[in-house]
């Protein structure tokens, strides 16, 4: 091989990995509009493509039947990965992108404590230390987040008495660990790799009790979190590219948490330990049946006929029914009879901040038409009908009218503002939250039930026949 | 690099991403994330490094799996990113489920990324 072309921490290497971020952050920077974020993405990835070159230049390469089968295995399990997954699917993968992002960190830290010299610097050691927990917490964080995603376990949040306890003590146990290593002179590996394992417990027992709502928020910090744990491995192999990245990605990670975490009006603390994500309210409404209106689809098919302007609200239950193009179907039946149809995309909405847009511009709906809640809040007074679709929480008004309500202050899509409301869902059960929700029972309400794809299908063939 | 040279470049790096994501819209944040999610498949230089000294099974064996975590991470991050961002770029109206892929040939082990969805 032509390894040991460029020296390794040499002056050709550096300004290689110089050009490689600046691509990186070039690229995010594209990443602003929707046109352009494509390019930016293709930009991000020639930097990863010059650096990953870069480092196989560098002298001290080896091992290269190693070296040449990872690299092969990684890529073709990322090709087909990436090709089989469906829209829907994206915050599992992208957890579970995460998740292998994490656990080569660890496994990287470990490595370089296999070969510190006899006298490791602390500036390397205390990062090597802090990319193995938090590489191995990542690691196994997302791992669990992947399996309540995909229903491989429940998404109901799982908790043992005593759990923050038993958190906290984990973690005071890892930092003591860590200190003793790196105050040792001959640091022990059995040390280490109990570490290794501590933190791997930890990330397991973080995100177990965590609900299914809240896993937009998980994902996020975790994805902070390996951000962090590359940095962390840049400053234990001198590597700029990688503190630089790393950074980026923690940045980026750090900044859509507390979005989501705003979004939902609770901290981020509240969200990681208090387990409240699908945990039933005692005594919600359960006892007492309040009189609601149920339609049909033919008529809410004449509603939405009818009107002027006509807001859509999805939420996870249109991802899960997969109703995205159905619902597509009947905003274009309605906008052949001109309607003004748009759409009020609440920031939580899905399972990953952003991700039913995604979903929505799957089944070709124009960016355009997604408006952000503070930006359709506004019209939804002078709206005629507001179809709330698989949504509960995020449109509950307790939110606003009600200061003892669980959601007390979240902001929430008001469609209770709308002229009319027609709420598409399986049935009355409570959301994620627990709790009832007023909206069901207003006067200009109207539930039309059963499985989102199939009603909205109804009604889209309902609209054409009139 | 001493750790002080480091240090700088980490939060000048902290406040760019700061800067830099804060522009991004909600709209795109599914794929922002998925996006940096690739980046920091990064890691995976420090496996190629960390493999040119490994010495044994045990280290070969890790060098390789962190080889290939990480690449998974680079490879499938970036196309899954694409595959999302090809609908963010379409904007005739129409109801065809693949475009036509556009110039994906820059990217390490990324042909083919653009086969549409496949609801």
């Amino acid at each position: 091989m032509i390894a040991g072309v460029i020296e390794a921490g040499g002056d050709l290497s550096t300004i290689l990995y110089i050009v490689s971020f600046s691509l990186f952050i070039f690229g995010l920077m594209q990443g602003t509009h929707p046109t352009t974020a494509k390019t930016g993405n293709l930009i991000a990835a020639g930097g990863m493509a010059i650096a990953v070159a870069t480092t196989l230049l560098l002298d001290g390469i080896g091992n290269w039947g190693v070296t040449l089968s990872g690299l092969a295995v990684g890529t073709a399990v990322g090709v087909i990965a990436s090709l089989r997954v469906q829209m829907t699917q994206m915050p599992q993968m992208v957890a579970l992108y995460n998740g292998v992002g994490g656990g080569a960190v660890a496994l990287i830290a470990w490595s370089e404590f296999r070969h510190a010299p006899v006298d490791f610097p602390l500036d390397e050691f205390i990062p090597v230390l802090f990319a193995a927990v938090i590489g191995s917490v990542s690691f196994w964080g997302s791992n669990i987040a992947f399996a309540k995603l995909q229903d491989l376990i429940p998404t109901k949040p799982l908790a043992v008495p005593g759990q923050q306890v038993i958190n906290a003590l984990l973690l005071l146990g890892l930092i003591v660990a860590c200190v003793i290593l790196a105050s040792s002179d001959d640091p022990p590996e059995g040390l280490f790799i109990a570490v290794l394992v501590g933190a791997a417990i930890l990330g397991n027992l973080v995100v177990l009790p965590i609900g299914g709502a809240d896993m937009p928020v998980v994902i996020s910090l975790l994805n902070a979190f390996t951000g962090l744990s590359a940095a962390a491995a840049g400053f234990a192999l001198d590597n700029v590219a990688l503190i630089v990245a790393g950074t980026l990605v923690g940045s980026s990670g750090t900044i859509l948490t507390l979005e989501m975490a705003t979004a939902m009006n609770r901290s981020v603390a509240n969200i990681l330990f208090a387990g409240f994500g699908g945990a039933p309210a005692a005594g919600a409404g359960t006892d007492e049946e309040r009189p609601h209106t149920a339609i049909g689809a033919q008529d809410a098919a004449i509603k939405l006929a009818y009107a002027d302007s006509v807001v859509i609200v999805p939420g996870y239950g249109l991802a899960v029914a997969q109703a995205q193009h159905a619902v597509k179907e009947m905003a274009d039946e309605l906008e052949k009879r001109g309607v003004d149809v748009n759409y009020a995309i609440h920031p939580v909405a899905g399972r990953m901040p952003g991700h039913m847009n995604v979903l929505l511009a799957e089944a070709d709906v124009p960016y355009e038409k997604l408006r952000e809640m503070e930006d359709i809040n506004p019209e939804l007074p002078r709206t005629d009908v507001a179809v709330v679709i698989g949504a509960n929480d995020v449109t509950n008004p307790a939110a606003k009218n009600d200061p003892d309500s669980p959601i007390a202050g979240m902001p929430i899509i008001e469609v209770h503002e709308a002229q009319q409301v027609i709420v598409i869902k399986r049935s009355m059960s409570p959301g994620f939250a627990g709790i009832d929700n007023d909206l069901f029972y207003l006067d200009n309400t109207d539930m039309l039930f059963g499985d989102a794809k199939q009603v909205a299908g109804d009604i889209a063939s309902e609209i054409g026949n009139l | 690099m001493d750790l002080v040279t480091e240090l700088t470049i980490f939060v000048l790096a902290a406040f760019v991403g700061f800067a830099v994501i804060s522009k991004v819209p909600t709209t795109l944040h599914t794929p922002l994330m998925s996006q940096t999610n690739a980046i920091h498949g990064i890691v995976m230089l420090g496996g190629l490094i960390v493999a040119g000294f490994a010495d044994g099974a045990l280290e070969l064996t890790i060098a390789f799996i962190a080889i290939a975590f990480g690449t998974i991470n680079i490879v499938g991050g970036f196309m899954v990113t694409d595959r999302m961002l090809s609908m963010f770029v379409r904007k005739r109206p129409n109801t065809e489920k693949t475009t036509p892929s556009a110039s994906s040939a820059s990217r390490p082990g990324a042909a083919g990324s653009d086969e549409g969805s496949d609801s």
